[in-house]
């Protein structure tokens, strides 16, 4: 998975982030911020759930379940490609 | 640095300065000057009493009334001999497509009466005319949307093979409309004919996003200034009403590709479409700083100020690196003023406030 063009993201506590190289923006809610601003680090999946069960009280069937849903938004946005990823490993 | 203009005591001549729904450079770009510390004084030269320039107590020492670029050079020396009589010009900066062929055509006759300007040449200027843009950069390696030369309306009966539908009709200078048919091709060929005359143009309509950027050419084939913005918010004639400065290393590596090429001398701003593709595409070079212009001074380049040192012949160093995610989104407010300045600039062609 390709996470290059996340780091560009311009984002803020408030969850709007802005794309500088299209001129979008965006809105996340809380907890979408929270994953985005690890992902954009480079975090993979099991320490995003780590830290992200620290904070938010969660299962993580049901983290998987909206991660992967999530990872498809941001690649109908063209935040992220996924280069070659077998469907199991999309969301590692 | 951005340029300091605090020292400098002359007079800047700038044209343009209607406001409203489709709106001129002249107002932001002296904006700009003022905001480079400029206190001299400045000559707003208009062709119509009511661009709404005029109206603004703040903006302009002094108008006046010039004659359309269509009435000729002769027409257009002898006004301007008119008003230096009464105000010495050194920079002018025109803002309108039509007329600054004009300006680059009486460059000598402008010098000699001591006013400066920064323009292309002649012929960069035409290399850049929208009949000639698909001939002159795609074997440049400078993709340019299918474009047909319309002389007829005629040639709009292979259109649908030539380029198919839907695309835009468009004219030389001003006005596009896009046709999703034979017919509406016809219906927009003869309201743009009737409203700018003839040749027009049809140019096949490229999916994706829509870019512009307003730049300085130093004239040899490198930039002072680039300021790329995306479109936020577009009016129902097609204009931008807000955008925001965005930062693409490819988009502006494009850019700088087209101002290289052309060697492009003075302002300009150009209209580039990122294809679904990926590809860019060269839609459009406009010879002028375009409305929008103050987003280039606000995000950090002023680039009106850098115009008229070039114009006084001083060295510039290119413009400081924008300032991205900087946006601008455009107001129009009503200005209330007496009838007697309306009467001054429509009974004697000028007004002299300071």
């Amino acid at each position: 998975m390709n996470t290059e063009k996340l780091s560009n993201l311009a984002m803020n506590d408030n969850g709007f982030i802005f794309d500088p190289e299209s001129g979008y923006s965006y809105t996340a809610n809380e907890t979408g911020i929270f994953i985005l601003k690890r992902m954009a680090e480079g975090m993979q999946r099991q320490e995003i759930f780590e830290e992200l069960s620290e904070v938010y009280e969660v299962s993580e069937d049901n983290f998987n379940s909206d991660y992967a849903h999530y990872l498809l938004m941001l690649e109908s946005l063209d935040l992220i490609r996924f280069e070659g990823d077998t469907l199991e490993s999309r969301s590692e | 640095m951005n340029p300091d203009l605090s020292k400098l005591d002359i007079t800047i001549a700038v044209t343009g300065l209607k406001t409203g729904d489709n709106p001129q450079p002249g107002v932001p770009v002296i904006r700009s000057i003022r905001a480079a510390g400029f206190t001299g004084r400045i000559v707003g030269l208009v062709y119509d009493s009511l661009e709404s320039g005029i109206y603004l107590d703040d903006l302009v020492d002094q108008v006046y009334q010039m004659p359309y670029p269509s009435a000729g050079a002769d027409a257009f020396l002898t006004r301007l001999d008119h008003i230096l009589e009464r105000t010495p010009l050194d920079v002018i900066i025109p803002t309108l497509d039509s007329e600054v062929i004009l300006y680059i055509r009486l460059a000598e006759e402008l010098k000699q009466r001591g006013i400066n300007t920064f323009l292309p040449s002649e012929e960069c200027f035409l290399l850049r005319d929208k009949t000639k843009l698909e001939s002159f950069f795609t074997p440049q390696g400078v993709q340019v949307p299918k474009t047909i030369l319309l002389t007829n309306v005629s040639q709009l009966n292979t259109l649908h093979e030539e380029i198919g539908y839907p695309c835009f009709i468009k004219g030389r200078y001003y006005e596009a409309a896009k046709a999703a048919s034979w017919d509406e091709a016809i219906k927009h060929f003869y309201d743009i004919q009737a409203r700018w005359g003839l040749p027009l143009l049809a140019q096949q309509i490229v999916p994706g996003e829509e870019y512009n950027i307003v730049i300085v050419g130093d004239g040899e084939g490198d930039t002072i200034g680039m300021v790329p913005q995306k479109k936020l918010v577009i009016t129902d004639k097609g204009k931008g009403f807000g955008g925001v400065v965005v930062k693409s290393a490819s988009l502006d590596e494009f850019a700088r590709k087209i101002i290289s090429i052309l060697k492009w001398r003075g302002p300009c701003e150009l209209e580039i479409i990122r294809g679904l593709d990926g590809v860019f595409y060269l839609i459009e070079i406009n010879p002028r700083f375009p409305a929008w212009v103050r987003l280039a001074e606000g995000s950090g380049q002023n680039q009106p100020a850098a115009v008229v040192l070039k114009a006084l012949g001083h060295q510039v160093e290119p413009l400081p690196e924008c300032k991205t995610g900087t946006m601008f989104v455009r107001h129009a407010e009503d200005i209330i003023a007496d009838i007697s300045v309306m009467g001054e600039v429509s009974a004697k062609s000028e007004l002299i406030r300071r």
